[in-house]
């Protein structure tokens, strides 16, 4: 069962960024989620600064719009997607992750199953 | 399941006789409330599936009730449920091939993680051989009661299904409207079917969080009982009854646990106390006025005996603390030869274990009583910035009550007054307004 984890950061500096998780910590998590056998795919964001919003009318006018900027203290910085059997593993893969400390949060959503 | 026994009275004509079904179909649940628990944790653990097991055990107990008083309740009425209403499950994934195909991959992947895992099903006593269903309830109450649903979710769905209520019980229980109740749990089962909240006995590593979240529902679904939030009533005594029955049904399950026997205790020290607790008119008395006479002395012996339980081996959990002061409360003969300043020292270990403003204003009460309402009366004063007093009817009565002794009846009554606007149930409010002479 694939679960996508949305890892929102909680403070963020004047670039978007998340200063509390260090990149030793992200790798020694991206590197347990691999030797686990369990990635399916997982990015990290760039800073909020670089985020462009796009919107298309119901008569097919596109607004294009710098941002959003962080107007709430969470913020998504990244994702991943794991296949794991239940959901407590990936609430245990969740509560691992870096980005779920110092006010960051993750949220766990099941991937959609269409029958594939 | 080939191979099994074939129970009596195989073969059975298709359901639906067309009496009143409803009505028909809630009596009966309730004469098996306690198989049904049994059954559909036991099918939901075989076919992983919560909303199959229901209709099934459903089914099965409607065959039951059909057969039983033509043919003989069989020998071993237990199997009899069980191999039915495993029956009438192949059956109906025989006839829904997608519907398999889907519990299959979730059948392999739940054998699979028994296999990394087998250390899950040590929990699970499992005696067949006696006309007993093996009691497998214990993965149902973690499932019901996960972390990832609802708080009101997780006490509707224990209700649903490891009290055996009916929907329109579990909506009276609720003071909501059937349908309300019915999408609640419609809800909460898609959750745990859709999200895969798994259905297993944490292990001896996770148990310690997880255990704390099963109490809590069953002390939830008491608390409710034993003093309605809200509604004409004071009490609603079924629902404290129902809390007990799971309590004692946990208790068997997980037999280790202090806190289960904490739990159980005071609950049952609490519960004791029921037919004193209101007047004739549905109106609250006080503990200091209630007829001793009154209490349940066989349920305050048990309570008892458990509190030893939950107290011995190790440090005590908030459920055992309170239950000892409930056993306290329970021994004396009146207010006056209570031990005070043993409940003073229980609420100052229960504070440390769990820091509340509630259980502050309790040890202040029992303060109070210990030193006189003036040192009570200035450790609750202490707490007057804590937002979560703000609208507590018991606090501003405590205030009140310690006012009046005092002699200071102005300050008294705008206490009483805060109280009014915060309590919720009419008794509540009537008392109060005696109180204020209205």
């Amino acid at each position: 069962m694939k679960y996508m984890l949305l890892i929102h950061s909680g403070a963020v500096d004047e670039q978007g960024g998340a200063p509390q998780c260090t990149v030793e910590d992200w790798m020694a998590y991206d590197k347990a989620v691999r030797d686990a056998g369990i990635h399916v795919s997982g990015e990290s964001l760039a800073d909020l600064v670089t985020a462009t919003t796009v919107r298309v009318s119901p008569t097919g006018e596109r607004t294009v719009t710098d941002g959003p900027f962080a107007e709430t203290r969470e913020l998504l910085g990244g994702f991943l997607v794991i296949d794991v059997p239940d959901l407590d593993a990936a609430l245990d893969w969740a509560a691992r992750c870096p980005g779920s400390r110092d006010g960051g949060a993750v949220v766990v959503r099941p991937v959609a199953d269409f029958g594939a | 399941m080939a191979g099994e026994d074939v129970p009596a009275g195989e073969g059975l004509p298709a359901a639906g006789e067309g009496v009143a079904a409803g009505e028909a179909a809630e009596a009966v649940e309730a004469v098996f409330r306690e198989e049904r628990g049994l059954l559909l944790a036991s099918l939901t653990r075989r076919f992983g599936d919560l909303d199959l097991a229901e209709e099934v055990t459903s089914e099965a107990i409607e065959a039951a009730l059909r057969h039983w008083p033509a043919e003989g309740v069989p020998a071993r009425p237990g199997a009899w449920l069980l191999t039915t209403a495993r029956r009438k499950a192949v059956d109906r994934l025989r006839r829904d091939q997608a519907y398999a195909a889907r519990l299959a991959v979730l059948q392999a992947d739940a054998e699979r993680a028994e296999a990394v895992a087998p250390a899950a099903d040590a929990g699970s006593a499992s005696d067949p051989g006696l006309g007993e269903l093996p009691d497998e309830r214990l993965q149902l109450f973690f499932t019901c009661t996960h972390p990832a649903l609802a708080a009101e979710d997780r006490t509707a769905l224990t209700l649903r299904c490891l009290a055996g209520l009916t929907t329109p019980e579990v909506a009276r229980a609720f003071l909501v409207p059937t349908a309300t109740m019915a999408q609640r749990i419609v809800r909460a089962k898609k959750k745990i079917r859709e999200a895969r909240i798994p259905f297993r006995v944490p292990g001896p590593d996770e148990l310690p969080d997880r255990l704390p979240g099963v109490l809590q529902v069953v002390y939830s679904v008491f608390t409710e009982g034993y003093a309605a939030s809200s509604g004409p009533r004071l009490q609603r005594l079924d629902m404290a009854g129902e809390a007990v029955r799971l309590a004692r049904i946990l208790r068997r399950l997980l037999p280790a646990e202090r806190e289960t026997a904490g739990l159980l205790a005071l609950l049952l020290l609490v519960h004791a106390r029921r037919d004193a607790r209101t007047g004739p008119e549905g109106e609250p008395v006080l503990l200091e006025e209630q007829d001793r006479g009154r209490w349940d002395r066989a349920m305050i012996e048990e309570g008892r005996d458990l509190v030893v339980r939950a107290l011995t081996g190790g440090p005590a959990g908030p459920y055992g603390v309170q239950a000892a002061i409930a056993a306290l409360h329970d021994e004396a003969a009146d207010v006056e030869s209570t031990d005070w300043a043993q409940i003073v020292a229980l609420y100052d270990v229960l504070l440390a274990l769990t820091p509340s403003p509630v259980v502050a204003v309790n040890r202040a009460v029992a303060v109070a009583m210990r030193d006189g309402p003036g040192a009570g009366l200035a450790l609750l004063d202490a707490l007057a910035g804590e937002p979560r007093l703000r609208a507590y009817a018991p606090y501003a009565v405590a205030r009140g009550d310690l006012l009046t002794r005092l002699g200071r009846e102005g300050e008294a009554a705008v206490a009483y007054r805060e109280a009014l606007e915060a309590a919720g149930t009419e008794p509540e409010r009537a008392a109060l307004r005696r109180k204020l002479g209205e």
